[in-house]
């Protein structure tokens, strides 16, 4: 039996599967919450200072949206401190005292998000115009520096420095080499850009839709306009991180970045797979450009590119064509929505219109799914690029994991919540803008905020508009 | 003997438990909130409690929440073996403890929008349980670490340690501290808002909690005197001063309440100082102890380095989140937060003269029929809960 739960226990699987699908949701969740604040208060200060009641409509619903993504990402992202001791004591037990640094500094900025989220969400109503976007601000630096302080620990796990081994023990740390590591300044950028993009391609995304649909008025195009010029300013700045990054990668993890291009041996004249699949040491269904990898490493073909046979096989990542081909996905990605931004940043620069046609906006009504996707594709190609390591080359996976055996219980009960977390942060942006459409702008006033209590008598002094208000059925609106 | 901690690990001990404090008091009064909706009977008596504790909740929930998060980066930065120890020997309530605090984000995000009746039943089902089940599970893990039942390097789940008397009524202790807290805030909110019925509805379960409350105390320090041998003797030692003015305090509150003497800021400092007081005597009873007898301070110390970003990062607090509660609950306190509509941007806009009219008036009535699912649910729950425990108890 003893035997029995260690070999169970030892299996880290249940919990990396854990772990994954956690973070995997959670991050999407914390795109909102470190980029949907900018893109609310872009709104409003074009609505306050232009007084244009459509940027002021779309503010405040918008607010709305985020209070339920925030919500649901406070909880999620709370899922993720605990599993970083039920799943990982001993990544958390030797390696706290030099890895917590960083989430620490996150604290404080968790704490001015959720509190000023408060103040900006339920300040509508009384705070002057300036006063309540002022309160707003907080919550988008905070995000911005949260971001920063979370990728910073996950560089270190990636580029572990800043702390000295005694007998096995830590026994001194310098937090500033432990937060600022060789990745942290490529990895924290990268991020952050990808979660512009990913917020703003998906609310760019919704409107989108509602222009095919033909609702062309300008809230509309300003809902889609908004998110989609923040989101296509961080393309091409995304790019080109991407394109540093990877020289990065080659340089400080030479193995991930050999299972990212299909490196098998070290070579000079490495060439460029696209696509591709490895099945016993040959690749299959893959195109190559004969010395483009190595161009790309060293801007010269004869630049050496380390395979994957520099490491005991031991040593090497698992699933290799999985990393390349979310390496592949998440580049292709990337240019696909650099490519439509271009598009419109073109048309823009000519005729100042949105575009309209088709051709456009079918393919921008999926940008945001693929700024998702090629988000996480780049989380898998950097997680389980690292494997086996936990902390590159300081830490396996296999020895920080934890002895308990009910993760595999715990990972059922995980994704049965995340798919209600999903439902719910779905679900409830659509429960809303469902109203928000049956109701006209002038009625819109009186639908209920997310979680909020129900909404107390009027302080305008106009009569009740006389429209007849849908009835839906549910105790609030009747 | 044991080796003496240092300066910071101390400081940075008695810093973890002033982040505790404020959580069992901002988070817990959240939580307590939940378990005066959980009770608040059938639908027709239960709406009004429900709507006060849905408004004081609210606005502030997600910040009082993010002490909890405080907690345990300060613990793993701070003490990464005690944290490994925690979470691997206490997997079980803890993860019943996270099940909670992701119900009720669930239950909140979805209670208010939600439409059909009985979504909207389910989901307010769901975050009134689950602010029993959180406080619950996370007081058996505060009872298992009092008693020392924590391994220091544990192989797995250690179900004796949480399943213990102690622990069993420290999980009790905190449901009704929990309760207690939120009900005497309540009274505060309701005269606040002018509401003279439910001040006394407070008033009488802040009471009935107070009472209860003390009872768990009582037993679960009689309780430690067998369990935890060190723990009860440093109580009734050192630590005796700080339960002396936790017990004066929770009479104090008793008096307060039953002379109608609803002080917005007397009776909340005395309600806080009767939690706080216990909270700090638990911390001053363990110490030199991360895990009495068996974890040293010292020994479960991060490196100094750690320890004073620890201490830069606690200072960071005080000037950036301090100020930031202090706007929140300043703006929540004069009603400057609410939920409702009619915003200064649509009175900016109105006064532009943009297509913007003012809004309609119509306050619809709080669901009450979903009350009694909800309580039905609540008490299943519980009932579930209970199995759970003869289950294990029997194994």
């Amino acid at each position: 039996m003893g035997t029995m739960a260690h070999i169970l226990a030892a299996d880290p699987i249940p919990a990396r599967s854990q772990m994954g699908s956690s973070l995997g949701f959670h991050i999407i969740l914390a795109c909102f919450g470190i980029a949907f604040p900018a893109v609310c208060l872009t709104a409003e200060w074009m609505g306050i200072k232009r007084g244009d009641a459509a940027a002021l409509l779309l503010a405040r619903r918008w607010s709305k949206v985020m209070a339920v993504l925030v919500a649901v990402g406070a909880v999620s992202g709370t899922v993720l401190s605990y599993e970083m001791g039920l799943l990982w004591p001993g990544l958390m037990g030797p390696w706290g005292a030099a890895i917590g640094i960083p989430f620490s500094l996150e604290g404080i900025f968790f704490f001015l998000e959720a509190i000023f989220v408060g103040v900006y969400l339920y300040g509508w109503q009384r705070l002057s115009p300036w006063a309540h976007w002022w309160s707003g601000v907080p919550i988008a630096v905070s995000g911005i520096f949260g971001a920063m302080s979370v990728v910073a620990a996950n560089s270190w796990m990636n580029a572990p420095a800043g702390y000295t081994l005694t007998n096995g023990k830590i026994t001194s740390v310098d937090p500033w080499s432990v937060y600022f590591n060789a990745a942290t300044p490529y990895e924290t950028p990268h991020m952050i850009l990808a979660a512009y993009m990913v917020t703003g391609f998906l609310i760019a995304g919704v409107y989108a839709v509602g222009l095919l649909r033909g609702r062309r008025d300008r809230y509309h195009r300003l809902g889609f306009l908004i998110p989609f010029t923040i989101a296509g300013i961080c393309a091409p700045l995304q790019v080109m991180m991407g394109d540093i990054i990877a020289r990065f990668v080659a340089h400080n993890q030479p193995v991930k970045f050999a299972a990212m291009e299909f490196v098998s041996k070290t070579t000079r004249d490495a060439p460029e797979w696209i696509g591709g699949i490895l099945i016993n040491g040959q690749i299959y269904f893959g195109a190559a450009i004969p010395g483009f990898d190595s161009i790309l490493v060293g801007f010269n073909p004869h630049t050496t590119v380390i395979g994957w046979d520099s490491v005991p096989p031991d040593q090497r990542p698992p699933l290799v064509t999985l990393i390349h081909l979310s390496f592949d996905l998440m580049v292709g990605l990337g240019f696909f929505l650099f490519a439509l931004a271009a598009w419109q940043g073109w048309w823009w620069l000519f005729h100042r219109r949105v575009l309209l046609t088709p051709w456009f906006l079918v393919p921008t009504a999926l940008g945001g799914v693929a700024a998702v996707t090629a988000m996480e594709a780049g989380w898998v190609v950097t997680e389980v690029g690292r494997q086996p390591w936990i902390v590159y080359r300081v830490l396996l996976t296999n020895d920080a994991v934890t002895p308990s055996s009910g993760v595999p219980v715990t990972l059922a009960v995980i994704l049965v919540l995340y798919a209600i977390l999903t439902v719910v942060s779905i679900g409830v942006p659509v429960i809303m803008s469902r109203r928000w459409r049956r109701e006209t702008p002038a009625e819109e006033g009186t639908e209920q905020v997310p979680y909020g209590p129900p909404v107390g008598a009027s302080a305008g002094g106009r009569a009740p508009a006389a429209e007849p208000r849908a009835p839906d059925g549910g105790p609030e609106a009747s | 003997m044991t080796p003496s901690p240092t300066a910071e690990s101390i400081a940075v001990a008695a810093i973890l438990f002033v982040v505790l404090a404020a959580y069992a008091l901002f988070g817990g009064a959240d939580f307590g909130g939940g378990i005066w909706d959980l009770l608040a009977g059938n639908a027709r008596r239960g709406a009004a409690p429900r709507e006060l504790i849905d408004e004081s909740i609210t606005p502030v929930w997600e910040g009082n929440h993010v002490w909890l998060v405080f907690v345990l980066v300060l613990l793993w930065t701070a003490f990464p073996p005690a944290f490994a120890a925690i979470m691997t020997a206490m997997f079980v309530p803890l993860a019943l403890s996270l099940l909670g605090i992701v119900l009720r984000g669930v239950g909140f995000a979805f209670r208010h929008t939600a439409e059909r009746l009985e979504t909207q039943r389910f989901t307010g089902a769901t975050f009134a349980a689950a602010s029993f089940i959180t406080p619950f599970f996370m007081g058996t893990v505060v009872g298992a670490v009092a008693t020392g039942q924590v391994p220091v390097h544990p192989a797995g789940n250690v179900l004796a340690a949480w399943t213990s008397a102690t622990a069993i009524l420290t999980g009790f202790l905190f449901v009704a501290a929990c309760a207690y807290v939120s009900a005497v805030f309540l009274v505060l909110e309701a005269r606040q808002r002018g509401h003279p019925e439910l001040i006394r509805y407070f008033s009488l379960r802040a009471t009935a909690a107070g009472v209860v409350t003390g009872a768990l105390g009582g037993a679960t320090f009689a309780e430690l005197s067998s369990s935890s041998p060190y723990v009860y003797h440093r109580l009734t030692g050192i630590s005796l001063p700080l339960v002396a003015i936790s017990i004066a305090a929770g009479i104090a509150v008793l008096g307060m309440l039953w002379l109608r003497w609803y002080h917005a800021v007397f009776l909340r400092a005395t309600a806080a100082v009767a939690v706080a007081t216990v909270i700090w005597g638990w911390g001053l009873a363990q110490y030199p102890y991360l895990f009495p007898t068996s974890l040293p301070l010292a020994d479960g110390s991060a490196p100094t380095a750690t320890m004073v970003s620890e201490f830069v990062v606690a200072a960071l607090a005080v000037l950036l989140v301090v100020p930031g509660f202090a706007i929140l609950y300043v703006l929540q306190q004069r009603g400057m937060l609410s939920a409702a509509e009619s915003d200064s941007a649509v009175r900016l806009a109105a006064h532009l003269e943009a297509d913007y009219p003012g809004r309609v008036a119509t306050a619809p009535e709080p669901a009450g029929t979903r009350v009694a699912t909800r309580v039905l649910v609540g008490v299943l729950a519980i009932r579930a809960i209970r199995d759970l425990f003869a289950r294990r108890g029997r194994r």
